[in-house]
């Protein structure tokens, strides 16, 4: 039901053509199409009504992101709506909870800054932040911030004394500077670099040398809605090359009726269903057990990576030489699907978090 | 919203009491030598009229989850059923897997005609037939293959010619899985000629006692005969023997077949007693190879999301939505599985798991029909491309 209606108003709004229209246009966020979103409850997917969510849980964030990937959506639902939401969620004061007021409405977005280097390694944090007088200082450069070229805050973990600490950040606080990354896939991405900039202790996310408790459950809803988002990607690229199986004529007959082509068809779609299976199984942890998640949420994340670049490889292979024109839709599904792949951390990292908790 | 709330919490009491209820009775009867949660060929009791018990504890094991219809867990207690429902046979399951218990008794009644007569038997067939299947009275077998309709099944050639009073059965059945051991065999016969090939077959029972009927066990790769060719030779069938409607049998062996295909999907689940493969590979150092490491990985991460598919469809099955065609799916994905964890396991074991005694390699050897009987892979694939996807056949 929630699928259908975001199906519907996505199909209107933002078809794939609507990423062709950003790309073009040398942009990667379109603020009109966040606000309809949230006028429709999706910001505040996962915050609570006093604050002006709508409170719906992370299986209905999962349906809404599956819908989403379907057609590429470029916005900041994945970094605001579920990742600092659940973040500012684990912190119970005043300031958290007019933070989330702000992303229930639309009016604030926000981003997330782990990495530093080619890899999602949250342990091996760089950046400083230092101790200075009351509050810090924070020296460093973080990339591959997601949404980070037109959010407003941006979450961003830093090593302190005795272990990490997450800050709330404004980007327009001096000493910050972001730097569009220029994505494959035309998601909006920034490095940014932090000279000496001051923070609070008021600008800490939860305790100092205590990241963990706030990040760890962001993290794990946004690699759920991620997974989600991924699995709706293969969805989309499978639609689109069985669509074209049925409509290519080749030696005077439909590609479709070749069974070496069938045989790869129906074996893309039995890896859509298992990995399916692992996303819903991930959106009941983090709204049942959300202490005890981890395996769920790695889980969908590793399979949908994996099942989204088979889709991929596959589209783009069955549609052949149209396939690689720009042209044509698949090759937006590809490069987003090879972002994705390696945001909030690729297969072999999560594949390890599986075999971890597995006895391995 | 305030009913929906209670009425879950009602819910929630009452199986937490089917749940304590189910580790008492459990605690009280499962005699201790039958908790090792063994699968192993020589330790599951299969019943039937020939059966001898292992020991005196398999036979109490059965006859006590007989008693109350938990050889057959969600079957109808009017037919000798435990009547569960979805919620409580997982409740059930679980109480199983906690003492480790093997099942009471396994066998193609069960898993196979039970069901198809629940769906398709007349109430004379259901009260006749289901309750010695749940008492582990009589063992049957399945005639489906022949010599030359294998993956091709509705090209079967039995003849079954109506004779007035009875029916009279001429041909030959192959793969029929334990046919020498067993009492009765539900087979595809063809009881018209001139229809075309789906429309002419019937789903008959066949005393194996009757007079003409014969069989010659197969020796598979794996050393062991699970296999046998069944011959009928002017074999008299009394004509009540039918299940559902004359010359419809194909209905009923479709229906039977996502069954089996179920079944045999499931099995990558239950292996080393549904130990995680990284614990079983472990043993003998052989994680310590990164190549083999990483393979083991990602069947883990697959192993883990096909069984959460199964038990999806489940929930689905038990919710009327019906799996259908999806079951060719979930045979194939549980059957390529289960052969790529045998793979694994013998790679870890290296030589010592290359002599015959030490049991690993006719496992392993046997899995490899597991993507073959029941329906080749290819043929899944086959089938979800044509229903599934739509795509031309």
């Amino acid at each position: 039901m929630l699928g259908d209606a975001a199906r519907g108003f996505l199909d209107q709004a933002a078809p794939v053509a609507h990423l062709r229209g950003l790309r073009d246009a040398g942009q990667t966020h379109d603020p009109a199409l966040w606000t309809q979103m949230a006028d429709m409850g999706w910001a505040g997917v996962l915050i609570p009504e006093s604050a002006g969510g709508s409170d719906m849980g992370h299986a209905a964030a999962g349906v809404l992101a599956h819908e989403m990937g379907k057609t590429l959506v470029n916005s900041p639902f994945l970094s605001s709506a579920v990742i600092a939401a659940t973040a500012l969620r684990q912190v119970s004061d005043a300031r958290a909870t007019e933070a989330l007021k702000g992303i229930a409405s639309g009016q604030v977005t926000y981003a997330l800054a782990v990495d530093e280097g080619a890899k999602f390694a949250p342990d091996a944090t760089a950046m400083q932040a230092h101790a200075d007088g009351n509050g810090f200082r924070l020296n460093g450069t973080k990339k591959f911030v997601v949404d980070g070229g037109f959010a407003d805050r941006i979450l961003v973990l830093a090593s302190t004394d005795n272990s990490q600490t997450l800050f709330d950040i404004p980007a327009d606080r001096a000493g910050v500077t972001r730097q569009a990354q220029a994505m494959i896939d035309s998601r909006d991405a920034a490095r940014i670099t932090f000279d000496d900039v001051e923070a609070t202790g008021a600008d800490v996310l939860g305790t100092v040398d205590d990241a963990m408790t706030v990040l760890r459950p962001a993290l794990e809803a946004g690699q759920a809605a991620l997974a989600a988002e991924l699995s709706g990607l293969a969805a989309g690229a499978f639609g689109m090359t069985v669509d074209y199986l049925k409509e290519r004529q080749q030696f005077g007959v439909t590609i479709g009726s070749f069974q070496a082509l069938q045989h790869r068809a129906a074996h893309l779609w039995s890896e859509t269903e298992v990995t399916a299976s692992a996303i819903t199984n991930a959106g009941r942890a983090l709204d049942e057990t959300p202490d005890e998640a981890t395996l769920a949420v790695s889980l969908a994340k590793a399979r949908a990576t994996g099942t989204a670049q088979l889709a991929v490889r596959e589209g783009v292979q069955m549609h052949g030489g149209i396939g690689m024109t720009d042209e044509f839709d698949i090759g937006f599904f590809m490069k987003r699907a090879r972002v994705s792949a390696e945001w909030l951390g690729d297969y072999g990292y999560h594949a390890e978090t599986v075999a971890r908790l597995r006895g391995f | 919203m305030q009913d929906e709330k209670s009425q879950e919490n009602l819910q929630d009491g009452l199986l937490g009491n089917f749940q304590a209820e189910m580790r008492d009775w459990l605690e009280a009867n499962c005699p201790a030598s039958m908790r090792d949660g063994s699968i192993a060929d020589d330790d599951i009791c299969w019943g039937g009229k020939d059966w001898v018990f292992t020991c005196d504890d398999q036979r109490d094991w059965l006859n006590r989850m007989a008693g109350r219809g938990l050889t057959v867990p969600t079957w109808p207690k009017e037919y000798g059923g435990a009547g569960l429902s979805r919620a409580e046979e997982k409740i059930f399951q679980s109480e199983m897997a906690r003492i480790n218990a093997r099942p009471p008794l396994q066998s193609f009644g069960i898993w196979m005609l039970g069901p198809a007569l629940l769906e398709f038997g007349t109430e004379e067939q259901k009260q006749a037939l289901l309750p010695p299947i749940v008492r582990g009275e009589i063992r049957w077998c399945q005639g489906y293959s022949e010599p030359g309709a294998g993956s091709d099944l509705a090209s079967v050639q039995t003849k079954c010619d109506d004779m007035g009073d009875h029916w009279l059965v001429q041909g030959q059945k192959i793969w029929t899985s334990y046919a020498n051991k067993a009492d009765w065999i539900f087979a595809l016969v063809r009881t018209d000629r001139e229809a075309r090939k789906h429309l002419g077959i019937s789903f008959v029972l066949i005393d194996m006692t009757s007079k003409g009927v014969s069989t010659k066990p197969i020796k598979l790769i794996s050393g062991v005969s699970p296999f046998c060719e069944t011959f009928f030779d002017q074999v008299k069938v009394p004509k009540e023997q039918v299940v559902g409607t004359v010359n419809r049998g194909w209905d009923v062996a479709k229906y039977l077949l996502t069954h089996e295909r179920q079944m045999i999907s499931s099995g990558g689940q239950g292996l080393g007693g549904g130990r995680p493969l990284g614990a079983i590979l472990a043993e003998n150092g052989g994680l310590d190879d990164a190549t083999l490491r990483a393979d083991a990985l990602r069947t883990e991460v697959d192993a883990l999301a096909i069984g959460l598919t199964l038990e999806r469809y489940k929930d689905q099955a038990e919710a009327g939505q019906g799996v259908g065609d999806a079951s060719a799916m979930l045979k194939y994905v549980g059957t390529e599985l289960n052969k790529r964890r045998h793979e694994l396991i013998m790679a870890a074991g290296g030589s010592d798991a290359l002599e015959w005694p030490d049991g690993r390699a006719p496992l392993w050897l046997r899995t490899k029909a597991n993507s073959i009987e029941g329906g080749t892979s290819e043929v899944m694939l086959s089938i979800i491309s044509r229903r599934v996807l739509g795509l031309p056949g």
